[in-house]
């Protein structure tokens, strides 16, 4: 099934939260300025670019977080911070594939809120993404991943520069027209598991065009891993949000 | 709290708030690994935890957040604020109950930075730059005006409404019976409160040292189980 990215190239090049295209600000030497406070830290400020990948569980969110590490670890300097209410689970099945070295990846325990640590307090995910900044100077990307949420689960602002919101169509080809934050405002949002719509009764073309009038001219991307393991629109994308040079 | 003319009551109530956004939310304070053992299953079990709790990590919370707001109001050498930490550090003999108020204090700091920022909270950072959680909220507390007793207070409220919102979430409790058990703690937090303040101008070596061997124990096999099954909170 072929990816849906000619509507994604469409708006990258002009959308207004693209972050960082090509003016990197110097590195700040302030020796008092030792621990930076991430809430005033520009992403031009010389740390990781943050991206956020949320959506309801079993959508394919670490599916895909694996496949971004397969697709862009060889390019760029990335690390991974895993939510999730199973604590270890995830980080474990990143592991498991073998795409990242495993002191690349951090697990972060939500207290049974999951929600709550990407955005009402995100204290634990700071403190992971602070931790592997210290223990990887120069990285130019980190992936957090959410544990599995409901339709209203959105990153803060504070803590990613862009999100993704995964759906799939086994969760219903309705799905993209209930809407709620994570559809209608993330700047990505992945259609996932297409090979399989057919199988379980998902309309694509009622997909897609819901998601489309539900968000305007953000980008959707149908995708399915099976076809395409290393998530070749997603990776285009995530390579359109970084500062030039950092590739 | 009747300190409305300095607005430092208000400081308290955002400290000790449960949206506060300082990590607290992932932190129990041992009431997950007494779930998983059995230990406390409904909300009769709870109330004695809380009590308990109180008595033990909430006084000592209490007594270093009092003389923490207390060495603010009277301004300390940069020094002071190691040596407070220290003797708390001192004070608490599980590692990883150090850890978790560690990274309570870490979280709470990168918030005061953002909402409360001073030379003091600085100097206090250069020298502990994760400091324990009483002292980092003690100080918030006394550089806003506020009274040891209010920092007290909050620090004594937050040892306990923190495992009270994980036993709602854990357990599937009654909320309303939750909040119920916890309000009928107002008496003992007070007296807690009280008896922080009372202290709170003392030397910090010669601060009392309440404590908990049970709550030592819950903290270091949480952690060493966390390795091996699953544990939702950090603490």
């Amino acid at each position: 099934m072929p990816v849906d990215s000619d509507h994604d190239h469409e708006h990258h090049e002009h959308d207004g939260h693209g972050h960082g295209h090509g003016h990197v600000h110097p590195v700040n030497f302030d020796p008092t300025a030792a621990e930076p406070d991430p809430f005033e830290a520009a992403p031009e400020a010389g740390r990781a670019y943050r991206i956020g990948i949320g959506g309801p569980v079993g959508s394919g969110k670490t599916a895909l977080t694996a496949a971004l590490c397969r697709a862009l670890g060889g390019e760029l300097n990335l690390a991974v911070v895993t939510n999730d209410i199973y604590t270890t689970e995830d980080a474990d099945f990143l592991r498991k594939a073998g795409v990242l070295d495993p002191s690349r990846i951090e697990a972060v325990q939500t207290g049974a809120c999951p929600h709550t640590a990407i955005r009402d307090d995100i204290t634990a995910n700071l403190d992971a993404v602070d931790e592997l900044e210290e223990r990887f100077p120069g990285l130019d990307l980190v992936i957090i991943e959410s544990g599995g949420d409901n339709l209203t689960a959105v990153f803060s602002r504070g803590l990613v520069d862009s999100q993704v919101f995964v759906v799939d169509v086994a969760g219903g080809d309705k799905v993209p027209r209930k809407g709620g934050p994570g559809v209608t405002t993330a700047d990505l949002l992945v259609i996932n598991k297409v090979d399989i719509a057919h199988l379980v009764g998902a309309d694509m073309d009622v997909m897609t065009s819901d998601a489309h009038r539900m968000r305007g001219e953000l980008p959707v991307i149908t995708q399915s891993l099976v076809n395409t393991p290393d998530a070749p629109a997603v990776s285009d994308w995530v390579r359109s949000l970084l500062p030039v040079g950092a590739a | 709290m009747d300190s409305s003319v300095t607005g430092a009551g208000a400081v308290s109530l955002i400290l000790a708030d449960s949206r506060f956004p300082g990590g607290g939310h992932v932190h129990s304070g041992g009431l997950e690994e007494a779930v998983e053992r059995g230990l406390i299953r409904d909300s009769a079990d709870l109330r004695p935890f809380l009590a308990g709790r109180l008595r033990a990590a909430g006084e000592l919370a209490a007594v270093f957040a009092a003389a923490a707001a207390h060495a603010a109001a009277r301004g300390v050498t940069p020094r002071h604020w190691a040596v407070l930490d220290g003797e708390l550090d001192a004070r608490t003999p599980s590692a990883a109950q150090r850890e978790a108020s560690r990274a309570q204090g870490r979280g709470t700091a990168r918030a005061a930075k953002a909402a409360w920022p001073s030379p003091v909270l600085r100097e206090l950072l250069a020298e502990t730059p994760r400091p324990h959680h009483p002292v980092i909220l003690g100080a918030i507390t006394g550089l806003s005006g506020g009274r040891p007793v209010d920092a007290a207070s909050a620090a004594a409220y937050l040892a306990v409404s923190g495992p009270a919102s994980a036993a709602v979430r854990l357990l599937g409790l009654d909320p309303l019976a939750v909040n119920g058990i916890v309000a009928n703690l107002s008496h003992a937090l007070d007296a807690v409160a009280a008896r922080g303040a009372a202290v709170a101008g003392h030397d910090p070596r010669d601060l009392p040292a309440p404590g908990a061997p049970a709550l030592d124990l819950l903290a270091e096999a949480h952690v060493r189980h966390h390795k091996e099954e699953v544990r939702l909170f950090a603490s």
